[in-house]
């Protein structure tokens, strides 16, 4: 039998390729958090800033800041007990190295999930990706704060951070 | 005659249908007036008991309230208009860069209608702005103000 070869191992390496096209497409390039689906969570934790998607940080990164809201980062940010104890289970149920893992796993690589960062700014990765974010541009008036995801990924608000 | 039987019992039915619009929409609004009377109300006998001299709350003190500079609290953030801004009709920021909805009753029209709200951020703010709590009377004057805006 004479087979086609050629043609048909192209074939298979372009069907391959768009595979794997469109499944970095669906998980959003990698670029993709859940936002934060829950009524309480949102309204706690977005009055201030972006309601950072869980899977931003590890289980034991929220467990460790819910534990001193009084002192977030400078701010006052207490709760009662219950609503702590909601918010809590929600953010530990979907974090980066559980419920949220397809969505976190890259942005978590090469940081400790034991060692609990409190700061999504200050994970290797996500220096990694802002390192040629000049200084005057997080200065700028309009973004004031790493913490204003917003500022240059407009569609955070949605779950998606890219460029 | 039928045809004017007809007529009048259309028209009546409109009538009624018209009263009960009138009479719902009279509801809605007072079911969203109560909790901010409810609010004043409160503030105002709280405000009685520490002062007997109390008389009543003012818009045009809460706005000086709303713009006055304290040294009591975060250095960062010596006044409301710290965050919110100076016109109530406008957006704020803050310091993380978010939005903060006008705090003008006439732009938010839902802001004010859940009193455990209202008391949350009057805790939080006015710890970091004038590092302790307001008194009622502080509170009464600036809601009044956002109320009149």
């Amino acid at each position: 039998m004479n087979l086609p070869y050629r043609p048909i191992a192209l074939g298979l390496i372009a069907v391959a390729f768009s595979a794997l096209l469109f499944q970095r497409a669906q998980a959003g390039g990698s670029h993709y958090f859940a936002p934060v689906n829950d009524a309480v969570v949102k309204e706690e934790c977005g009055s201030c800033h972006l309601a950072f998607p869980p899977s931003m940080l590890p289980a034991s990164s929220w467990q460790r800041m819910m534990a001193d809201l009084k002192n977030h980062f400078g701010d006052d940010a207490s709760v009662d007990a219950a609503t702590a104890a909601h918010i809590t289970d929600y953010l530990v149920a979907n974090a980066g190295d559980t419920g949220g893992r397809r969505y976190g796993d890259k942005l978590l690589r090469g940081s400790s999930t034991t060692k609990a960062p409190l700061r999504i700014t200050e994970l290797s990765r996500w220096l990694r990706e802002h390192r040629e974010v000049p200084a005057w541009e997080w200065q700028h008036k309009d973004v004031r704060s790493k913490a204003n995801c917003v500022a240059c990924h407009a569609a955070a608000e949605r779950g998606y951070y890219d460029d | 005659m039928s045809n004017r039987n007809t007529e009048e019992a259309i028209m009546n039915a409109r009538k009624n249908r018209l009263l009960l619009a009138v009479t719902l929409a009279l509801a809605r609004v007072t079911a969203v007036a109560a909790p901010r009377d409810d609010l004043l109300a409160g503030y105002a006998a709280a405000a009685k008991k520490t002062d007997p001299a109390f008389a009543g709350f003012s818009a045009t003190r809460g706005e000086a309230f709303h713009r006055n500079s304290f040294a009591g609290g975060k250095a960062a953030t010596p006044t409301c208009t710290s965050c919110h801004a100076k016109d109530p009709r406008t957006a704020g920021q803050t310091p993380a860069g978010k939005a903060i909805d006008p705090l003008a009753v006439s732009v938010s029209p839902g802001r004010y209608t859940d009193p455990a709200k209202v008391e949350k951020w009057f805790k939080r703010n006015c710890n970091e702005v004038l590092g302790r709590e307001c008194t009622p009377q502080e509170k009464g004057d600036w809601l009044s103000f956002m109320l009149s805006q």
